[in-house]
């Protein structure tokens, strides 16, 4: 790449080198991160091949209803690389929490990349569209004002987390500030949605570095969530499943079975309905997920998983059937309801239909009398 | 005092009681396993995975029973083409002046236990009666609930290609999750009115005697001489 008028983009490559890492550290990221997107080993080459020769992607990442514990999530992933060439000063071009610049400056620089076009836009955090957006307003603006100008040169918009991809807890009924995720507002760009509560930091790192090195957006299933790591629930990749199969469950968190490690499914797991990585690439650099620790999955990247509780039971209460009351409460009910109409209609029909039933009796019998021998 | 003469009439046909009756043994086998499904008891104490596989035997029952199903309604529908004018669409169709009179009709004498001044013959239903049909359009529904919502949910448990063609499903309702509920939910009404529907047979085999019961294994059911246009043929035995 020849050098230009204007001061030519660093490649990833060359701002990985500059901070520090040698070649060998490199090619150790390059290989994480193929392994962590279930790439075969042919494609360690074609990714570092990518990061030495394109430049890097300029990135806005944009702040609105959420508690940044994506950001937090993301800073944390396993390799130092991944925060420190996506994150670093040098790769962002905005961003709230960890930019250098500030005021002026950094509204200047924001706005000269949305000229340009081309960047990865990155939300973090709903939208609310309540009371004309103004339960989150930054620097007098409304979020979905800063949104749309945003969105409006991105090449495509990474919605991280349960907050941007379905609206997370400030969603949750009867959702006050009327939280909306990015897709429902932005229809015209590809949307990436990368639930969770937060995300699995690998998992964030593995959708942007999907498009820098392939140039294009991971295979998306329905939801616009990349198979690679959404394809399975959490109960597929569990390891206590071989007792869910087995029918061995824990019945309460103190009982005895809890702690021989049997499936939590009774006490509330939402794993079997979970797509997630948190079974195979697990939390914390790889440590331990919520199952392993011994507490049951709250599908936290599933849509409305905040309305689904309680937590701890199997079926969640329905709303509008009074508190407390699951489908099978509600199905007892109707069924004690439907078998007191049926008592009701059989003793109504020996009263009613007498008359008539006695006829048939009657004529009945008189035939049974005179059958020929 | 007279009795009255009655004809024996063909009115279920083979496929149809075939339906029936697998129907039912899949429905009864569907509920029992989603019932312990979605509430295991607990069976074993101290044992290791290793040693049992009690629940992934519950849902491949659960599997199994659901495709039985699913192929039985099928042939069912197949059968509601160019089965006879019992099992045929039209026999469920409940708009029709005829159909509406019909609904009143059963209403008042057999839900509200009435009776009629005047009989006519015409009210006497040979099939099912209309309210019944709307009965079977409710269970028909629910099942097309249950297929689609299980096979929906299936499809991130099988690697084979036809649940694959639901996969559009789950994401219609916004997750595994409703999707369960849905599932678990709808299960209900289709209980409620397998209740009410065997009771109500028995009720009209108590009342009538025309064979109410015995008509879904035989496929005979008894009709007034009058009814029949009469054919010189001479039934033998
Ligand atoms: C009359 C028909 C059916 C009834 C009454 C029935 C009932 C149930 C119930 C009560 C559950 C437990 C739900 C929960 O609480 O989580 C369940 C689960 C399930 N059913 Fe059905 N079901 C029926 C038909 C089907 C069909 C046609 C399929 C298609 C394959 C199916 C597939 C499933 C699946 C995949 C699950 C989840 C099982 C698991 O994750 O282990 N069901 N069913
Ligand atoms: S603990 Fe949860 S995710 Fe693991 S096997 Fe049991 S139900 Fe599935
Ligand atoms: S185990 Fe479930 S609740 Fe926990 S982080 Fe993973 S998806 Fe979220």
């Amino acid at each position: 790449m020849s050098e230009t008028k204007e001061k030519r983009q660093e490649t990833y490559y060359e701002s990985i080198i500059r901070q520090g890492y040698s070649r060998r550290d490199f090619m150790k990221f390059a290989t994480f991160m193929a392994a962590y997107m279930g790439l075969e080993t042919s494609a360690v080459g074609q990714i570092a091949k990518a990061l030495e020769t394109t430049p890097r992607l300029p990135v806005i990442w944009e702040h609105f209803q959420e508690c940044t514990c994506c950001s937090e999530s993301f800073i944390r992933s396993d390799h130092p690389i991944v925060a420190d060439i996506l994150l670093d000063k040098i790769s962002l071009d905005y961003t709230l929490t960890l930019m250098a610049a500030s005021g002026k400056q950094a509204e200047a620089a924001k706005h000269a990349t949305i000229e340009k076009g081309g960047y990865i836009l990155c939300v973090e955090g709903s939208v609310p569209l309540g009371d004309d957006g103004n339960y989150c307003v930054i620097a007098g603006r409304t979020s979905l004002e800063i949104l749309k100008e945003s969105a409006a040169g991105a090449a495509a918009i990474i919605a991280w987390g349960s907050c941007a991809s379905n609206g997370c807890v400030q969603a949750a009924a009867p959702n006050p500030t009327q939280a909306t995720p990015i897709h429902k507002i932005i229809k015209d760009k590809p949307i990436i949605r990368v639930p969770g509560c937060p995300p699995i930091g690998e998992v964030m790192a593995g959708v942007i570095m999907h498009y820098v090195a392939f140039g294009k957006l991971p295979e998306l299933d329905r939801l616009g969530r990349p198979k690679a790591f959404y394809g399975k629930r959490v109960h597929d990749s569990c390891y206590r499943r071989p007792y869910y199969d087995a029918g061995l469950f824990a019945e309460t968190f103190d009982d005895a079975h809890a702690k021989e490690g049997y499936c939590l499914y009774k006490v509330g797991c939402r794993g079997p309905m979970t797509y997630n990585s948190c079974g195979t690439i697990k939390w914390n650099n790889g440590v331990s997920y919520p199952i392993q620790s011994g507490h049951g999955c709250i599908g936290c990247s599933e849509e409305n998983f905040w309305d689904n509780g309680p937590f701890y039971e199997r079926l969640p209460n329905m709303t509008g059937f009074g508190i407390e009351s699951n489908a099978d409460d509600i199905g007892k009910i109707a069924a004690t309801v439907v078998g007191a109409g049926i008592a009701a209609h059989a003793i109504g029909a020996n009263i009613m239909k007498r008359k008539e039933l006695n006829k048939r009796i009657n004529r009945g019998i008189e035939n049974e009398e005179n059958i020929k021998a | 005092m007279q009795t009255r003469n009655f004809k024996r009439a063909y009115v279920w046909q083979l496929p149809v009681r075939l339906f029936h009756w697998m129907n039912a043994l899949a429905i009864t086998v569907l509920i029992i396993t989603g019932f312990i499904i979605a509430d295991p008891p607990v069976i074993m104490d101290h044992h290791e995975a290793n040693d049992a596989y009690w629940f992934g035997i519950v849902r491949f029952t659960h599997f199994v029973a659901a495709y039985a199903f699913l192929i039985m309604i099928l042939m069912r529908f197949y059968w509601a083409f160019v089965g006879n004018k019992y099992a045929r669409w039209a026999a469920y169709w409940p708009f029709s002046n005829k159909a509406i009179k019909n609904i009143m009709h059963v209403m008042k004498v057999d839900v509200l236990l009435l009776n009629d001044k005047n009989k006519e013959l015409r009210d006497i239903s040979v099939g099912h009666n209309t309210v019944a049909a709307l009965a079977y359009i409710a269970f028909f529904v629910l099942f097309l609930v249950m297929i689609f919502t299980g096979f929906g949910l299936y499809a991130s448990m099988s690697a084979s290609w036809f649940p694959q063609l639901f996969t559009w499903v789950v994401p219609m309702l916004g997750g595994d999750f409703t999707a369960r509920m849905v599932h678990h939910f709808a299960m209900w009404p289709i209980i409620l009115i397998a209740i009410i529907h065997i009771y109500l047979v028995f009720y009209h085999e108590w009342l009538e005697g025309r064979g109410e019961v015995s008509s879904m294994f035989s496929g005979y059911k008894f009709v007034r001489t009058e009814r029949v246009i009469s054919s010189d043929k001479e039934e033998k035995e």
